[in-house]
């Protein structure tokens, strides 16, 4: 793990640069942006990456960290910075109860994907119905801006504080990558009988990785309510978040710790791309994630990350 | 070390296992024999926890372990292999193994190191960093092995690691399997390579249909009628009673 850090604090480093050698507040918003999707793409990929559990409604802790977020500041007119821990905490609870009764239950697999995706539309329906959370009207949080809010004047804020979580999700996943707990989910996505029959707790590893996967995801929705400052259920609970979570980490890569971080880039600069040539249509970049979701799945299933390693590797043959 | 008692187990409507009660001393070599289909691998999985006991008991270290999930029949020290091998099939030789050794290994570093170790006592040195699905199937087998070595258990159930193997690596396989016991490790193996029972076990159960019909040394034990007759059917074994006693054997 050491020797894999001097890299994360690079990284961690040219992105913090930005703002600094960028002065195009677009080009700004767009980094900010596209590390927002990284992080819901590392949280995706803590689970289905190295857990092999493919979530189809990552919505649902997304929407638990906005909606307790707004709740905690509309309701109980918490700070911004209290709600966060709350949000976060949010997102590993509702793992928790979600994965206890489905890992119980051994839901692999499609049932596993088709029993997220029905709890996400749960919470939809809920959100949907309470006034508590403003029912279908959705949640707004006051204007307040200024740093102690997390409401921050200047662009330069919000990527700074979207990069922090992508950070903590970055070590997260290299601490999979060289730790016991991750040794043992890597193993019960390879083979879960035979990581039982060597003494993991299949149930308690994977429950674990729910509510990791799940406070990264309350993290990212958090960090949307702060920065859009609105809520509803679609937009908290419904399927384009689940759905843009999980094509950022195929895209980059599934397993691989950077895999969602270029994932979202490349995704980020596509659908910029697209925007540019035939204009803004929610309806196309919907379909045009699809034809790129297929594309991957069939011909590049190692993602963009893997595409790279490859490349690296032959390279280095060719020497 | 281990013991069981009227072990019975049905799939619907078929008893697949009936009545077994069975013993394994400390130390040395015990085999599991049977035809196809005898209830071997099922007796297996209902020992170590993978599927529920219908009725019955298990014991292992004086303990009743009936019912007690895998993973914690493992961690009191009694693991099993699988007749189809199930590698983790992306990850490399070294992080198969450690996935064993983490069992008593919270540290990454700990845990490689000794499953460096492990690998080289089952000769696996050479493929400690290619992907388990790469392996040729005898390693493979070894793999299996040095996996549930890597928990350092007190009892090792082995699911036929030599089927599946030509006879030269049979016998590069044997003295490996010979040198595990000689640490100490009770081994209870189920196996259809009859050689190397004979030549490894100390003491031989036969299973038929779920039931036991006979136990004792194993050049003995071949020799029981019931047992010709389980593996050769009724008539074959008739045959080549009368066939034996005419050539004068």
């Amino acid at each position: 793990m050491r020797r894999e850090l001097p890299a994360l604090l690079a990284f961690g480093a040219a992105m913090a640069a930005i703002p600094l050698i960028v002065s195009s507040e677009y080009l700004m918003t767009l980094a900010t942006l596209a590390l927002y999707s990284a992080l819901l793409g590392i949280s995706w990929n803590i689970l289905g990456g190295f857990g092999g559990q493919y979530s189809f409604g990552h919505a649902v802790f997304f929407g638990t960290g906005a909606y307790v977020n707004a709740v905690a500041q509309v309701r109980f007119g918490l700070s911004a910075w209290a709600a966060l821990p709350l949000a976060v905490c949010g997102g590993a609870l509702v793992g928790v109860l979600i994965g206890a009764p489905v890992f119980r239950y051994g839901l692999r697999g499609s049932y596993f994907a088709l029993v997220t995706l029905a709890f996400a539309e749960v919470f939809r329906v809920l959100a949907n119905t309470f006034d508590f959370t403003g029912a279908g009207v959705g949640m707004m949080i006051q204007l307040k801006p200024g740093a102690g809010q997390f409401q921050f004047t200047d662009p330069s804020g919000f990527l700074w504080a979207v990069l922090v979580m992508v950070m903590v999700g970055l070590l997260a996943s290299l601490w999979l990558r060289h730790s016991r707990f991750g040794a043992q989910l890597v193993a019960v996505r390879e083979n879960e009988d035979a990581a039982r029959a060597l003494g993991v707790d299949a149930f308690r590893v994977k429950l674990g990785a729910i509510a990791l996967s799940g406070a990264l995801m309350a993290a990212g929705g958090f960090f949307y309510m702060q920065k859009f400052n609105y809520i509803d259920p679609p937009l908290g609970f419904g399927a384009s978040v689940s759905v843009e979570a999980l094509l950022v980490a195929i895209v980059g890569g599934i397993g691989s710790v950077y895999g969602p971080v270029v994932g979202a880039f490349a995704l980020e600069a596509l659908g910029q791309l697209t925007t540019a040539l035939i204009g803004k249509d929610p309806a196309l970049s919907v379909a045009l994630y699809g034809v790129i979701l297929i594309l991957m799945v069939a011909f590049m299933p190692s993602g963009l990350a893997g595409l790279g390693e490859k490349l690296l590797r032959r390279g280095e043959r060719g020497r | 070390m281990l013991r069981i008692e009227r072990l019975t187990k049905d799939f619907g409507g078929l008893r697949a296992v009936d009545g077994v009660s069975l013993e394994v001393p400390k130390g040395g070599i015990t085999a599991l024999i049977g035809p196809n289909g005898a209830g071997k691998t099922t007796c297996f999985a209902l020992i170590s926890g993978f599927i529920p006991v219908d009725s019955g008991r298990v014991e292992f270290d004086a303990r009743d372990i009936t019912g007690m999930p895998p993973h914690r029949v493992c961690r009191l020290g009694m693991v099993r292999t699988f007749q189809i091998v199930q590698p983790f099939a992306s990850q490399t030789v070294l992080e198969n193994v450690a996935v064993g050794s983490h069992l008593h290994r919270a540290r990454r570093s700990d845990a490689l190191a000794h499953a460096r170790d492990v690998a080289h006592r089952v000769g696996l040195d050479a493929d400690i960093d290619r992907r388990a699905a790469s392996l040729p199937i005898a390693r493979r087998k070894r793999l299996e092995l040095a996996r549930a070595l890597a928990v350092e258990p007190k009892l090792l159930l082995l699911d036929e690691v030599l089927a599946g193997l030509n006879p030269t690596e049979i016998d590069e396989m044997v003295p490996v399997i010979q040198g595990i016991r000689e640490s100490g490790v009770t081994i209870l193996m189920i196996e259809h390579v009859m050689q190397a029972v004979v030549r490894l076990a100390g003491y031989v159960w036969v299973l038929n249909h779920g039931a036991l019909i006979a136990r004792g040394r194993p050049d003995e034990v071949v020799l029981e009628p019931a047992v010709v007759e389980a593996y050769l059917g009724k008539r074959a074994a008739s045959t080549y009673r009368t066939q034996a006693a005419g050539a004068g054997i």
